[in-house]
């Protein structure tokens, strides 16, 4: 075992022992304050938690101080320094270097070449190939870590392999900080233990590292402190120690429910079922039972990765379902293509309207149109005739119907997304995060919709990320861990009892029988 | 979880010699010898202009951009070779310079255009070879200067069966190699060509790379142009476009497991697929196959070679359940890169050449 890359490393001068340290940082993107005065202390040698919802504004921070966003406000100092990154290579050559989730590898290159990409050392003026591997190697060995082959391509490498070259990559720059987004997201338990004792060695050396993550098992074995945020502000830093899971999740999550959620429309009926899962599973999901019924609406939470999104394309024929049985009031279907599951009636707005969602490049009556005319073409002539009314009822406000999506607003093509699918009249709809991005005048339009939907019968199911909207909107609650369904909530659930199943840290989380495996996917990075 | 693959290098050159085996036992069937010495210099005097347009392009193709206009370029260097020469053998190095360096300020242009003005490889170097078709036509009515009997010795001689031709195309190949494996500017360019955001991150400057492959693929197309003035005796404004060399180059770089979208590859890869070209050519010419078989010949082979690259290289996502598939980084690189493969190969097809076939496939696979 060699420490050749921090034995020469000097400690910090000044004595302090916070080496980073970020003051008031705030941030907007388009207007919305994502961070607002958010203050930051890692110490040497620590591992830092950084906990919080979807969208408090981890990612953000931690790509603020990884220099790949300025910040609109406040201050970094590094080591005791001042420091005003524009550029990640700049932090990393000062030592700080973060992991995020997606990794910055090359898969056709080997482990060595990606760990010194653009710092290759050379000899002569050429590339010093054999130095270049040894130093891998001293690096790989300083972690304990004999398995990985430098010369090996990144692309025949495990994930948790293509990790670990993502922290020797990191070591390579002399890191002080290492931040890590989520590195547990696509690892196997043992993987994990690996991780784990890769950390400890870190810490061990002084290096510190920021641990961000949804599993608060991990959070509690793992971390000295723990910085919670909501919704872009700091909540609280506090020793490990002083905090229990329960304190936690409460500080997280502790928020009035917004009362811009409409209740049912009048007269709305729960009639028989409409669709029914029996048991279905493909490559991401597994054994998933359920029954949407005709004039409800069901709200499926989880975490990222935790195979929502991949349930509703099995329903709908992207990643069909290779086990178990579907019907569709009451006749037995098994829809392969979205063509097919279009035909039966089925309507799925996408998660991501720009690249899923919408041909940005035409116009909304176009877009309007664009799954009847590829469906049902016989029906386009009276579908064109209802485009107006149905961009009118939802208020899509365009300069016309002949304007390109494109220069419409977030919440406008969403609507757009919408009508595309009522023209076609779809009697059960999925809802993969519907108002992801969209302002909140958009998001009650879809509300109201969702509502209407219901009242006129058909199954609605919602996926979403936003607990709240989750609780708000849905009449029963679905919450996937897994690949799998967890548990099924009743309407009105607590946002801690939904994040409970969503982690399977079980009802009473300070019990210690929680499962730090809850989320152990991340089928998509 | 490790997953077992072959070397591209070493499929191309399983491919090659069963081709080479297939080639020996049909041309016995004629009653002729494959490996007769006379041969053997036939299928490398014909490797070696195209194995020198296809390094070039393979520089290229790693960086994920393409040349076309090598064609027009190989034209334009046999003329300014062949006329500044002007059959005085006292002219030679002047001219042989002049050539390249012509030929290098082509190659920065449209290195300069795919990497400042951000126009695809495809669309800037199809624009510049279009530029460069109106010189010659404009200034070239037919073959013209006159290359002196020196110069013409280069195409003439050889080494037993090998050609010097040859032997130079395969030393440029191992400079290539060696640049490739051992400079910054080769493992930059094949970060770049791999991902240039995450060569970006890494701090690698993105830009001299690609512009210096560029510079390098027209340089290799002039020595090609250098070459077929020698073994013509005359600059020809069509030498380049009666070759196709464009979209061969292309082919055989592909065939030689080289990835279109960038990032992958190898030099000896795209010898392999020229030589693959080359002995198929050969087989056909001695079994005097109608000519027009001879290209369905090529295109089966081209479109078959890739289909076996992209059996072995299925990207799979990660799957939960039933035989897992790690999902790697390039895997969403490859999916993003797709509709410009797809673009890419549509425009190919427009193009209307025997070659198309393998973008098409390699596009479609992706």
């Amino acid at each position: 075992m060699t420490d050749t890359m921090l034995a020469d490393t000097p400690l910090p001068s000044g004595g302090s022992d916070v080496v980073l340290r970020a003051r008031g940082i705030s941030k907007s993107f388009f207007g919305v304050r994502v961070l607002s005065d958010v203050d930051l202390d890692v110490r040497r040698g620590e591992v830092h938690g950084l906990v919080g919802e979807n969208g408090a504004g981890k990612s953000t921070l931690m790509k603020i101080l990884a220099g790949v966003h300025p910040a609109d406000g406040g201050s970094v100092e590094f080591e005791g320094q001042p420091v005003a990154w524009s550029h990640p290579r700049q932090a990393m050559d000062a030592g700080l270097v973060t992991v995020f989730q997606e990794f910055t590898l090359l898969p056709e290159r080997t482990v060595a070449q990606n760990v010194f990409l653009g710092r290759e050392p050379r000899r002569g003026g050429f590339i010093d190939k054999k130095g270049m591997q040894r130093r891998t190697r001293d690096l790989l060995d300083g972690l304990g870590v004999t398995f990985i082959d430098p010369g090996a391509r990144i692309s025949s490498l495990t994930v948790a392999e293509q990790q670990i070259v993502e922290i020797v990559k990191a070591l390579s720059f002399d890191a002080r900080v290492i931040s890590m987004d989520e590195p547990t997201a696509a690892l196997s338990d043992h993987e994990v233990e690996l991780l784990y004792a890769i950390i400890r060695r870190l810490t061990a050396r002084g290096v510190a590292v920021i641990y961000v993550s949804h599993r608060l098992k991990e959070i509690f074995d793992l971390c000295d402190r723990i910085t919670i945020l909501k919704d872009g502000a700091l909540v609280s830093t506090d020793a490990t120690a002083d905090l229990t899971d329960a304190e936690l999740v409460r500080r997280m999550v502790g928020r009035p429910l917004q009362s811009y959620f409409p209740g049912p429309v009048d007269g709305t009926a729960l009639g028989d079922p409409r669709l029914e899962l029996e048991r279905c599973g493909n490559e991401f999901v597994d054994g998933v039972s359920l029954t949407l019924r005709a004039g409800e609406i069901v709200g499926l939470a989880g975490l990222q990765g935790s195979g929502r999104t991949e349930l509703v394309e099995g329903v709908f024929g992207v990643h069909g379902f290779t086990r178990g049985s579907m019907t569709l009031d009451g006749r037995a279907v098994r829809f392969t293509s979205p063509r097919s599951a279009v035909r039966a009636g089925l309507a799925l707005v996408t998660e991501d309207r720009k690249a899923q969602g919408l041909a940005l490049g035409q116009s909304v009556l176009d877009n309007s149109l664009l799954v009847v005319r590829s469906v049902f073409a016989g029906r386009t002539g009276a579908a064109r005739k209802r485009v107006p009314g149905i961009l009118s009822s939802l208020e899509v406000s365009s300069r016309g119907m002949d304007q390109e999506a494109r220069f419409l607003s977030g919440g406008n093509q969403q609507k757009v997304v919408l009508a595309k699918w009522l023209v076609t009249d779809p009697q059960v709809v999925l809802f993969d995060e519907p108002t992801r991005g969209i302002d909140v005048g958009a998001k009650v339009a879809v509300y109201q919709l969702m509502r209407q939907l219901a009242a006129e019968g058909k199954a609605v199911l919602m996926v979403s990320s936003e607990l709240p909207e989750v609780i708000g909107m849905s009449d029963r609650i679905l919450v996937m861990r897994d690949g799998e369904l967890a548990a099924e909530l009743p309407a009105g659930s607590a946002e801690h009892e939904v994040l409970a199943a969503a982690t399977g840290s079980g009802e009473a989380p300070d019990e210690g029988a929680a499962d730090p495996r809850a989320d152990d996917e991340g089928g998509r990075p | 979880m490790k997953r077992l693959r072959v070397d591209s290098t070493v499929i191309v050159l399983g491919i090659l010699l069963l081709v080479i085996a297939i080639g020996a036992i049909l041309v016995a069937t004629v009653g002729r010898s494959f490996f007769s010495p006379g041969n053997i210099r036939d299928i490398l005097t014909g490797m070696s202009v195209l194995g020198l347009v296809a390094i070039g392009q393979t520089l290229v193709i790693l960086g994920a951009s393409l040349d076309l206009s090598v064609t027009y370029v190989i034209s334009l260097a046999s003329l300014i070779a062949a006329t500044t020469m002007n059959g005085n053998a006292a002219n030679i190095p002047w001219a042989v310079t002049l050539t390249l360096l012509v030929c290098a300020l082509i190659g920065l242009v449209n290195g300069l255009i795919v990497t400042v003005l951000k126009v695809n490889g495809f669309i800037a170097t199809l624009g510049v070879g279009l530029i460069l078709q109106g010189v010659l036509n404009t200034n070239f009515q037919g073959s013209a200067g006159s290359v002196p009997w020196a110069f013409q010795l280069i195409g003439a001689t050889g080494l037993g069966p090998v050609p010097v031709s040859t032997i130079i195309m395969i030393a440029l190949a191992a400079v290539v190699w060696f640049l490739l494996d051992r400079t910054r500017t080769g493992a930059h360019l094949f970060a770049v060509g791999g991902d240039p955001e995450v060569a970006r991150l890494s701090g690698v400057r993105t830009r001299p790379p690609l512009i210096a492959a560029h510079v390098l693929c027209s340089i290799f197309a002039g020595l090609a142009g250098l070459l077929l003035a020698s073994r013509l005796g005359v600059g020809s404004p069509t030498v380049g476009q009666q070759g196709g060399y464009a979209l061969l180059s292309i082919a055989a770089v592909v065939l030689g497991g080289t990835l279109l979208l960038g990032g992958r590859g190898s030099v000896w890869g795209t010898i392999g697929g020229v030589a693959i070209f080359a002995v198929v050519d050969n087989v056909m010419s001695v079994m005097q196959v109608n000519p027009f078989l001879k290209d369905v010949v090529r295109g089966v082979v081209i479109v078959a070679a890739v289909a076996v690259y992209s059996r072995r290289a299925i990207v799979r996502r990660r799957t939960r359940f039933g035989p897992g598939g790690t999902r790697t980084g390039g895997d969403a690189e490859a999916e993003a890169a797709a509709p410009a493969m797809v673009a890419a190969s549509h425009a190919l097809e427009a193009e209307a050449d025997r070659v198309e076939g393998d973008a098409a496939t390699q596009g479609g696979a992706r």
